[in-house]
């Protein structure tokens, strides 16, 4: 069983105010020096196989097709085994 | 004239829509199931608001897989009228149908409010019956109406005169102050390059009876009818 | 036996415990144990209501339904069906979470009757703003009303939000729902016919909420309790579901019964369907769809997991419902049978783990509980005038009433509602009612929530009657006759003979009232236990009313139409300035004595208002509340920021003081607005009536101006006006 762990995050170029919202509140609660804060998705799947590059290649269509939206949106994946 | 309103599970003004088509317009108009894979002799198919599947994942994300999607890309494709209100425009956005994104709105919260809209491109199916630069008074409802696409994109959209409505204030003017949510040009409605099919956030189906408050919206689908009648 | 921590950890007293022992004869089984804790808990059982409740009259001008979990009435073909719930202490626990969950299962209560929901209001109770806290909760809630209400496509329409120091630590979420259907495709929440099986739908059974109804609302929040995992996460999206797969069920006329699974989930709904339908169930649990692994049998019984419903199918007929509930991607699972011998089994894997008679469940003890008026009441109710300096700047205590929390604009909160879906809104949030319409009809129905909390403590009774009266003033002021009552009755620990004589005397001052009415209280709730380490909240007994319109183009809101109209004041000024939002905010007194109330004189002006409305008369109707006439005449030049007109208000001869005339609330006063030449006929209609008249000014200029005796007590323009009314909530939630 492989465990994958998919992130969804904003492209660079689109503005994220809700990452923005979190960062004044971080701020106002007394945390400074505080960089660009964003936000994003994570969505864990478990997979019934042991092959990395075949599932590897099913998690790319998957994110490509669903999962993520190319036009405002990247993603990146891990693929670990279950213990 | 036939016109067809999609079900998805989710869509809350399904039911809004064929109400103006059927009782206010007294048009023949049936409710298309989203898992049906054929389309009927449509004129126009309407995509109407709603939360279809929740807004789960992204707006529009799922709903733009169900079965009969295919059928209504293929119409579109061909020339078919197609109109997505409010979650029908996130629908055709990530059926790219039509281009570019939804994001949440700027001010992270859900607006319910009456806006005004201007028509910037009277020669469309959708908006014939419109003067020039006709200010529309029409409600939106939604989480997600901050449109986007990158710097090419808006410029297509310009050059093919594919922006049909504009947020804008009472007496016209496009400017930050009456964007509601942040959309990229203040841009509430757009067609795709053919022209036949249009997106657009705010409700003109809740706006359609002088006693909602507005009949402004009875123009688009009056604009359609008048359109197909024309093509016939 | 089973030792006493056990089942008093579940919330069971020790008498109680004795009487399970009488009714079983025998030990309860760990499972009969968990299913009597759920149904005796007060929330679930009305224990220490139920004798003062059934005071509530159940008939009145309009033909009323009463069914087993909501109630309505009836006009012409249509049934209207309306109930008020609360959900409170989860909301102080989970704000965002508790509200939409409160939502859910009200609108539920509603389309398991049969009835298509159309409208959601909401009544809010909150502790000042200017506490972290507080405001936390206050945007969470908001934010679970919108989370839930918009997705599953029911307008939120209207409700009240109100501060009050008495809300700390613990809040009121009251949520109300109205449907429609034709009155014969209702359907009662019952179990019926030897053999008809029972289907489960919905979404699969989880931990969520176990315990939560014994053990949540049956108890105060003490100091630092942890309650965060008895709290329930909402599903708007299968509930919008479940009420398109429902109504279409219901339409196939296969459904015998059905009931929402609501606080007690499995326990409340197979006890109480089979104790309503005079028969019993045979439930095997291993058939409950489940999402969680290794659930025991009183896991199963007592979880509180959203979205489910239990439906009492014609024999035969299962796979044609059941098709149904899978078209809309739904479980649907035969769980077991309706019986004939008024038990409720319920079977692990065949082998029985419960077995109660249906009735001994849902016929929980009544309890007769003491009651005491309260010692400090004496005290409060005196108020020496002249120890109150009256304001030199009438135009600064005007702006700051209208910046107060209570009274100022709530459109923060409603625009985050959409009030629109279902294109039935006629008039929008804002004004007194909300008024939908009804299609295919020419009638419209108008609804409100009010209770004035600080009135009901001050005077229990008196103030109960004021929610009431307010309520049936608000529907009038639209143009609509009041005809039906839900009642949600917010109180502290009923163990507490104080707080019980105020619960007691607000059940007294409503019923006393809808009798005077004429109207019927048709459901409603109880939320007892209301209070925290610092103190009980103020009692709360929110009325939420309906009324009906008889022709949608009378319809009427509160803002002024047009210039040069006459301004018309029904009722009386009295030196009312107890228990008055003026003391509070200006001179931070909460004493006094609640302004009087006379019946007869209420129902003389709402009959003179409404016959004038329906005879096209009027322009605008509003009326008094809080902050008095000063306040009631501002909302009508400026809350349509489109239309803002001003007024000069110059015919007021009351020898009074200033302060008392312009923020005192005295009761039954509207405020109508008329062109110069009906002023006399509705003069006519006032006199039918015996209803005080009197012409008060002219709407026109952009200025709001208020004279009293020649000397000018308020001069504000509109803009000013419309600032601080309408931008305080946002400056203090965003500021």
């Amino acid at each position: 069983m492989l465990e994958v762990k998919i992130y969804i995050t904003l492209k660079k170029t689109v503005a994220d105010p809700q990452g923005l919202t979190i960062k004044h509140a971080l701020e106002s609660l007394g945390y400074h020096n505080l960089g660009e804060v964003r936000i994003g998705k994570l969505i864990s799947m478990k997979v019934n196989s042991r092959d990395r590059k075949e599932v590897g290649q099913r998690i790319e269509e998957m994110c490509q097709k669903l999962l993520a939206n190319p036009i405002i949106e990247d993603y990146t994946f891990q693929i670990e085994e279950v213990k | 004239m036939r016109f067809g309103v999609v079900v998805f599970p989710g869509s809350n003004c399904d039911q809004d829509c064929f109400y103006v088509v059927n009782d206010v317009l007294k048009q023949p108009v049936r409710y298309i199931w989203h898992k049906d894979t054929k389309l009927d002799n449509f004129d126009c198919i309407i995509l109407p608001g709603g939360f279809s599947y929740g807004d789960y994942l992204r707006t529009g994300a799922i709903a733009r897989f169900s079965p009969i999607m295919n059928s209504i890309i293929d119409f579109a494709q061909k020339g078919g009228i197609v109109i997505g209100i409010c979650n029908g425009f996130q629908i055709l956005l990530e059926s790219g149908l039509l281009p570019g994104a939804m994001l949440r709105n700027t001010t992270l919260h859900f607006i319910c409010k009456y806006v005004y809209i201007k028509t910037e491109n009277t020669k469309t199916p959708f908006t014939n019956l419109c003067k020039k630069n006709q200010i529309l008074k029409i409600p939106i409802a939604h989480n997600e109406g901050n449109y986007y696409t990158d710097e090419a994109g808006l410029k297509n959209l310009d050059k093919n005169r594919q922006i049909a409505f504009h947020y804008c204030s009472a007496d016209g003017e496009v400017n930050k102050e009456h964007n509601p949510n942040g959309a990229l040009a203040n841009i509430a409605g757009i067609i795709n390059k053919q022209g036949n099919v249009l997106g657009m956030m705010p409700h003109p189906e809740r706006s359609s009876e002088k006693e909602l408050g507005s009949e402004d919206g009875l123009l688009i689908f009056k604009s359609i009818i008048k359109w197909i009648g024309n093509k016939s | 036996m089973v030792k006493q921590e056990v089942y008093r950890s579940l919330g069971l007293k020790d008498e109680e415990y004795q009487k399970i022992l009488e009714i079983l004869k025998r030990k309860p089984s760990p499972t009969e144990l968990a299913m009597f804790s759920v149904e005796w808990s007060e929330h679930c059982g009305y224990l220490r209501s139920r004798k003062w409740l059934r005071l509530l009259p159940k008939t009145g001008k309009y033909k009323t339904l009463i069914g087993e979990d909501s109630g309505g009435i009836i006009i012409d073909d249509l049934a209207i069906i309306f109930k008020m719930e609360s959900h409170n202490h989860p909301s102080q626990v989970e704000p965002k979470q508790g509200a939409a969950t409160g939502v859910g299962g009200i609108i539920r209560d509603i389309f398991t009757a049969g009835a298509r929901p159309i409208a959601l209001l909401d009544s809010l109770r909150f502790g000042p703003l200017s506490q972290a806290y507080n405001k936390y909760l206050f945007t969470g809630v908001i934010d679970g009303i919108q989370f839930y209400g918009n997705c599953v496509g029911v307008p939120t329409v209207g409700g009240e939000i109100y501060f009050d120091e008495s809300y700390t630590g613990n809040c009121l979420v009251n949520a109300m729902c109205i449907g429609i259907a034709k009155k014969d495709k209702l359907v009662r929440a019952r179990a019926n016919g030897l053999g008809n099986p029972i289907m489960y739908v919905g979404s699969s059974t989880g931990r969520d909420g176990i315990g939560g109804c014994s053990i949540l609302a049956s108890h105060e929040f003490k100091e630092g309790e942890e309650k965060r995992p008895t709290v329930q996460i909402g599903d708007p999206f299968t509930e919008k579901c479940l009420i398109e797969a429902t109504l279409e069920a219901i339409n196939t006329r296969y459904v015998v019964g059905i009931k929402d699974m609501g606080a007690a989930g499995l326990t409340c709904c197979t006890s109480e369907m089979a104790s309503a339908g005079n028969s019993g169930m045979d439930i095997e649990l291993q058939a409950v769809p489940r999402r969680e692994e290794n659930m025991q049998p009183w896991e199963l019984m007592m979880s509180e997991s959203q979205e489910r419903m239990l439906i009492c199918v014609k024999k035969g007929k299962e796979e044609q419902i059941k098709k149904i509930f899978l078209k809309w991607d739904l479980n649907a699972s035969i769980i077991g049978e309706v019986t004939n011998d008024g038990l409720v089994t319920i079977r692990d894997d065949g082998k029985i783990v419960a077995q109660i008679k249906a009735h001994s469940l849902t016929q929980a003890p009544i309890y007769d509980m003491p009651y005491r008026k309260p010692r400090y009441l004496r005290e409060l109710n005196k108020l020496e005038l002249s120890k109150i300096p009256e304001p030199k700047d009438y135009n600064k205590v005007l702006l700051k009433l209208l910046k107060a929390p209570s009274i100022t604009n709530k459109a923060w909160g409603y625009e985050q509602y959409d009030h629109m879906v279902q294109t039935n809104t006629i008039v929008l949030p804002g004004s007194d009612a909300a008024v939908l319409r009804l299609k295919g009809t020419s009638r419209a129905i108008a609804a409100t929530t009010d209770c004035n909390s600080r009135y009901c403590f001050l005077n229990p009774y008196r103030g109960a009657q004021i929610a009431v009266a307010e309520a049936a003033r608000n529907l009038v002021c639209s143009g609509a006759h009041p005809a039906a009552v839900t009642d949600c009755l917010n109180f502290g620990n009923p163990e507490k003979p104080e707080s019980f004589w105020q619960f007691k005397n607000c059940v007294e001052g409503i019923a006393d009232a809808c009798r005077s009415f004429n109207i019927a209280v048709v459901s409603g709730n109880v939320s007892f236990y209301n209070e925290s380490p610092k103190s009980a909240i103020n009692p709360t007994p929110t009325i939420g009313m309906i009324g009906i319109i008889n022709d949608i183009n009378k319809a009427c809101a509160q803002n002024f139409q047009q210039e040069d109209d006459a301004i018309i004041l029904l009722g009386y000024c009295r030196q009312d300035l107890g228990a008055s939002e003026y003391l509070k905010e200006i001179h931070n007194i909460m004493k006094g004595n609640v302004p009087q109330l006379d019946l007869r004189l209420e129902q003389a002006i709402q009959k003179a208002a409404i016959k004038a409305i329906e005879r096209g008369l009027v322009n605008s109707a509003h009326d008094c509340s809080e902050g008095g006439l000063a306040v009631a005449l501002t909302e009508s030049c400026v809350s349509n920021k489109y239309n803002m007109i001003g007024a000069n208000v110059n015919n007021l001869n009351y020898d009074m003081r200033a302060d008392a005339l312009l923020f005192g609330e005295s009761q039954s006063r509207i405020i109508l607005s008329c062109s110069k030449d009906s002023v006399e006929k509705i003069r006519k209609i006032a006199l039918e009536f015996k209803a005080p008249f009197r012409v008060i000014g002219k709407t026109g200029g952009r200025v709001l101006r208020i004279l009293e005796a020649k000397e000018e007590l308020i001069y504000l323009p509109l803009e000013d006006l419309f600032e601080e009314w309408s931008g305080s909530l946002n400056k203090e939630l965003e500021g």
